[in-house]
């Protein structure tokens, strides 16, 4: 790494030091981390049947297929 | 390595077994967990598919309400808690049988926990705890080619289809099961009953174990008695009957003990069990040693099941099977051991279909569980999946009980049906199978008597017991088509 690259990146992992330190300010054991950005529960749709593809759509993009189903290479080698 | 087995009791004198069991339930909603494609079993292949649950992308997954409900009530039937608040976590794994690389499941949030099923066996109750009842999607069924038997050893490819991939799945897991002594592998019978009772009770799957929509792993461990330190134990995959959940255990009590006797160490490992031998063989290490990376599902939300949702739908539970069976019971007369009897040979609901077609309790229950269980068992299968209905099973009672039939030539006609030869009256004809007439009855007596008349002599002389030998004989000259009872009669008249 050349002398720029490094005086660039020392300001940088300073700015990314800093934010972990903000953040363990506030990261209690009482609050729990995020998993989603989102702040909603429940979300539901009704037990409606919609149309869905026929076989021949959803095989369309199927590297392989035979007898109407996604062939695949064996899941198990030989011992 | 012991490749003999110990005799079940035998094992189970000097070891303590520990039975653990995980059962999987599809629900019976009408669309998938997180996209309306239909559930319907046995459409053509790959016709049951949408973008989310095929994972293509720019699909997200919605969860379908309904199968939340189920769950519930699953976890409240079973005595649970339910969660106040938790998350899907996506399950990573690079099987071909989910097209996204990953299954929704549930991790360390399932939705109940803490439950318990009671079940009786040989007039002792067993609770059965439960840890954990958590929802998640179904994979695709993949047929595996160029193998012997469609097995994936050996296979040269797989063929997938995705119709069941994202179907609804409960997995119900018990805690270790302690204290069954001998009766391991019927209180594992006896629970696996129960729950599917109890589940088509709730009316949230069709619990068809033949079709797979209930299926059942089987963890065992020895441990010797008195010992109070777990052994090492087996998990045995894909038990698809009530009968081969106890065969395996059965299986695996014998093996087990047998390897710890030798000395030898039980491997922890995945088994799979056998329905042709009742036997169960090793998985492979490559089958298990997986590390799932589970994280939360960020394409779903949370769900937070409101308490007024919960406490709704427990006021809507049925009552559970023990209650039902209870009434049931009083209204025929049976007993709680003809109760216990019946359930745990799974054939309680074919004796009510039974009474209900016209027969008498009494012989309702005495040609399931007298009769018809046996011939299952002889036959190998399913006692539900004898080829007679509950209406031929009538009929046949009806027949014996007007006197048309015996109990001998009753069976014979039962074993006809069974047989396929045709429906109970066109058996019963192309046999020319009736009671003997009386003079048919009065020429065998006859003939008996004169044939050992040592006997006749005695049966002059007052002794009652000397009928038997003649009656049989009477039996054996009419093919099973004479009315004992008449026959006495005749017997002690004709004798004096």
């Amino acid at each position: 790494m050349s002398d720029s690259e490094l005086d660039a990146m020392a300001g940088q992992l300073d700015v990314i030091l800093s934010a972990v330190g903000r953040v363990q300010q506030v990261a209690a054991a009482d609050i729990p981390p995020t998993s989603h950005a989102v702040p909603l529960t429940n979300v539901f749709r009704p037990d409606t049947a919609a149309a869905g593809l026929s076989a021949e759509e959803a095989l369309a993009a199927a590297p392989a297929a035979e007898q109407d189903r996604f062939r695949v290479p064996r899941i198990l080698d030989d011992e | 390595m012991t490749t003999t087995l110990g005799a079940y009791d035998d094992v189970l004198d000097r070891y303590a077994p520990v039975l653990g069991l995980e059962t999987h339930v599809e629900l019976g909603t009408a669309t998938k967990l997180f996209c309306g494609c239909s559930t319907a079993f046995g459409a053509p292949p790959n016709t049951q598919v949408c973008p989310t649950c095929l994972g293509l992308p720019g699909s997200l997954p919605v969860t379908n309400e309904a199968a939340i409900e189920f769950t519930v009530k699953i976890g409240l039937a079973l005595h649970c808690e339910i969660a106040t608040w938790c998350r899907f976590a996506r399950k990573n794994y690079f099987y071909p049988d989910m097209p996204k690389d990953y299954q929704v499941s549930q991790y360390d949030e399932p939705l109940c926990t803490d439950g318990y099923l009671d079940v009786v066996v040989g007039g002792e109750a067993f609770r059965v705890e439960i840890e954990r009842v958590h929802l998640e999607e179904d994979t695709g069924k993949s047929l595996h080619v160029g193998g012997a038997t469609g097995r994936i050893h050996g296979a040269t490819h797989s063929l997938v289809d995705y119709n069941r991939a994202g179907i609804p799945l409960v997995e119900i897991v018990t805690r270790p099961v302690q204290g069954t002594g001998h009766k391991a592998a019927e209180v594992a019978r006896a629970y696996v009953t129960e729950l599917r009772d109890v589940l088509r009770d709730l009316g949230v799957s069709d619990v068809r174990m033949e079709q797979g929509s209930l299926r059942c792993d089987v963890n065992l461990s020895l441990m010797p008695a008195g010992a109070t330190q777990l052994g090492t134990r087996t998990e045995t995959k894909n038990v698809n009957s009530l009968r081969s959940v106890e065969r395996a255990v059965r299986h695996e009590v014998e093996r087990q003990g047998a390897r710890l006797d030798a000395g030898e160490r039980v491997v922890q490992e995945t088994r799979h069990f056998h329905e042709d031998s009742g036997t169960t063989s090793p998985g492979r290490s490559k089958e298990e040693a997986q590390d799932y990376r589970y994280f939360p599902e960020p394409d779903l939300v949370p769900l937070a099941p409101a308490r007024e949702l919960v406490e709704g739908l427990r006021a809507t539970l049925p009552e559970p099977p023990s209650v039902r069976r209870a009434a049931f019971a009083e209204v025929n007369g049976f007993t709680a051991i003809d109760l216990e009897q019946m359930v745990n040979a799974g054939v309680l609901d074919l004796v009510g279909e039974t009474i209900a077609a016209g027969a008498s309790p009494t012989k309702s229950k005495g040609w399931w569980l007298g009769y018809l269980v046996g011939r299952a068992n002889e036959l190998d299968v399913e006692v539900s999946e004898l080829a007679i209905t509950v209406a031929q099973v009538a009929r046949i009672s009806e027949l014996e009980d007007s006197g048309e039939l015996t109990n001998k030539l009753a069976r014979q006609v039962a074993d006809a049906v069974i047989a396929g030869e045709g429906d109970v009256d066109a058996v019963i004809e192309s046999h020319g199978w009736k009671v003997a007439g009386e003079d048919e009855l009065i020429v065998a007596v006859d003939a008996a008597l004169a044939a050992q008349p040592d006997i006749a002599a005695k049966i002059r002389d007052g002794n009652q017991g000397a009928v038997g030998p003649i009656v049989g004989a009477v039996m054996k000259a009419t093919g099973g088509a004479a009315d004992a009872t008449r026959a006495r009669e005749l017997i002690l008249e004709r004798a004096s």
